[in-house]
């Protein structure tokens, strides 16, 4: 009776952990997703990634608590509507913020060194990240979410309505690139990515291309910012650590593959997973260290680049012989 | 229809690499545009379809003008969308894509998807070879049916002038000979060609004015039959003259006696 109890709990335990460990691999897919649509489209790596991520949580503190837009204007929405809409405009702002930078600061590098460039997403990441961090006065704030702490259960499973919001945003979201990416301006996108001079001679705008990619970018960056930033696991609101979560979400970039939309997803889902289950069963273990299950996904990716370099989904060049 | 008018092409402000180049596409017309490596036949095709920035190339001076239009200052978007539309060197297909999407890039600045469907249905009947292969792999499709691919994702923009830069580079002959049918086709078709080789034979058997081209400039134009019947174009491009049954020499020409030659 006792180790049936046990073994239940057991079960339990795992079920909860793998729930958690996929809302939290959702996030971190989003932000894989944005980080390799704009290194897939424009070969460019994004180290300004988390800074934007963090605008895109504070600019929904920002209309949805402080100015309350649309809200302020539809009282008669319930307040998960009044929210939701604060969080598009608060994206769509992301995006345009997204494809400002890219006009103004990556579009002019066309061409030269991919290490100039990088250096340069570098030192956007200090501006955004600074200037967010100035608005937010250096604390927290919270971004007025609707989720609360409620928890539905599904069986041995407790998942919370964020964890719930966060999955299904994600699955939304993979939905709908799958579609733009069969559209006509994803097949350029695409194109643009493999070959950017074949491209232009076939009259793809590849500006065009590069000002779409960082405008997903930023908006698939946004979204992963304002679900690292509500209900429980974000119940400080976005602070001036909230950029840090991009880091977290590199390992899922490089396992899943650098170019890889369907990596992104699968990198993200492996390493949520990984972190929160050795979070779970070997944070009791003492000479592991209290941060140990942040270090997983890193052993894990370094384990999966010896076997393939390319990570799990990545392309890997063709090449005649 | 195309005209190029003392055309001169500055590569990182230092490299000179054309020199005062004009040429004439008429409507309708195969012209080809001969010349050595380094003679400069690519940077025209840059030139032309304004993907000169690419390679950090400047039009220092002269004129391309299409349709009465100049185009010289237009990007590459603006050139397709104008009707020119090429096949680049090596074919650069998009290898990791499908054959069909390849063909959809092809059409970007087509937005009448009737016209479309019709040029993607004309592309499939020119080349069986695609229609069998349309969900694969571009990558992992035979070099001659890369160059198919390639051609035909060209057409997919409706050109009224179609470049190709060097359709025959690493084909085998009889590739190349089924390569050289589908530009008379295309031609047959109302597409005016201006076609860039090194394989003269090929280009002067099917074309109807010929340009010959060194350092920069032409240093030789003419119709192609009178170009297949020129001693200097046999020589030098066919490899067909011979004196007393031997095959002459590079030593035993006076170079600059012939550059005198290809210049009067």
């Amino acid at each position: 009776m006792i180790a049936q109890a046990v073994s239940q709990s057991g079960v339990d335990k795992f079920v909860n952990a793998l729930g958690s460990g996929v809302a939290l691999g959702a996030i971190y897919a989003l932000l894989a997703l944005g980080f390799v649509i704009i290194f897939k489209a424009t070969q460019v790596v994004n180290f300004a990634h988390g800074a934007i991520a963090a605008l895109g949580a504070y600019l929904v503190s920002y209309f949805a608590v402080t100015i309350n837009i649309p809200g302020r204007w539809m009282t008669f929405a319930p307040d998960w509507l009044q929210w939701s809409l604060s969080a598009l405009v608060a994206v769509l702002l992301t995006a345009v913020v997204g494809m400002i930078v890219e006009r103004i600061t990556i579009r002019p590098m066309i061409g030269e060194p991919l290490f100039a460039i990088a250096m340069i997403t570098l030192g956007l990441d200090l501006i955004i990240r600074t200037t967010t961090n100035d608005l937010l006065d250096n604390t927290n704030a919270g971004l007025g979410d609707p989720f609360g702490l409620e928890v539905l259960t599904f069986g041995a499973l407790r998942l919370d309505a964020a964890q719930i919001a966060t999955i299904g945003v994600t699955i939304v979201v993979v939905l709908l690139l799958m579609w733009f990416f069969r559209t006509r301006t994803g097949v350029a996108v695409r194109a643009t990515a493999f070959d950017q001079e074949a491209a232009m001679a076939q009259g793809i705008s590849v500006g065009k291309v590069f000002a779409i990619a960082w405008g997903i970018g930023a908006a698939l960056a946004a979204l992963g910012g304002i679900f690292s930033s509500v209900g429980s696991r974000g119940a400080a609101g976005v602070s001036p650590f909230t950029a840090l979560i991009a880091f977290r979400a590199f390992p899922a970039i490089i396992i899943g593959g650098l170019d890889s939309i369907a990596g992104a997803v699968a990198g993200g889902m492996i390493v949520g997973v990984l972190e929160v289950m050795a979070g779970t069963y070997l944070g009791g273990i003492s000479w592991l260290g209290t941060g140990f299950s942040g270090i997983v996904p890193w052993l894990v990716m370094m384990a999966v680049l010896l076997v393939k370099p390319y990570g799990l989904f990545g392309t890997e060049e063709i090449r005649r012989v | 229809m195309l005209e190029i008018a003392n055309l001169e092409v500055v590569y990182n402000d230092v490299v000179l690499v054309l020199r005062g180049l004009s040429l004439e596409v008429r409507e309708g017309q195969i012209v080809a545009l001969l010349g050595a490596n380094g003679a400069g036949k690519t940077t025209t095709l840059r030139a032309v379809s304004g993907l000169l920035d690419v390679h950090e190339g400047d039009i220092t001076k002269g004129t391309i003008s299409y349709n009465g239009v100049e185009i010289h200052d237009n990007d590459a978007s603006k050139t397709v969308r104008s009707g020119i539309a090429q096949v680049m060197e090596g074919r650069r297909v998009f290898a990791e894509m499908t054959v069909d999407d390849n063909l959809r890039t092809g059409a970007t600045t087509n937005k009448n998807a009737t016209s479309v469907k019709d040029n993607y249905d004309n592309v499939m009947e020119m080349f069986p070879v695609l229609a069998t292969r349309r969900k694969d792999t571009a990558g992992y499709l035979s070099g001659g049916e890369q160059q198919m691919l390639a051609i035909g994702r060209a057409l997919m923009a409706n050109p009224t002038l179609l470049i190709l830069d060097e359709p025959s580079l690493g084909l085998a002959p009889l590739l190349v000979a089924q390569i050289r049918d589908v530009i008379v086709d295309i031609n047959k078709q109302g597409t005016s060609v201006l076609l860039i080789e090194q394989n003269a034979n090929m280009a002067l058997s099917i074309a109807d004015y010929g340009y010959i081209m060194e350092t920069g400039k032409v240093v030789m134009d003419g119709d192609a039959d009178k170009l297949l019947g020129d001693e200097d174009v046999q020589e030098f491009y066919l490899g067909l003259h011979t004196e007393g049954g031997r095959r002459k020499s590079f030593r035993d020409v006076k170079h600059y006696k012939r550059r005198k030659r290809w210049l009067s």
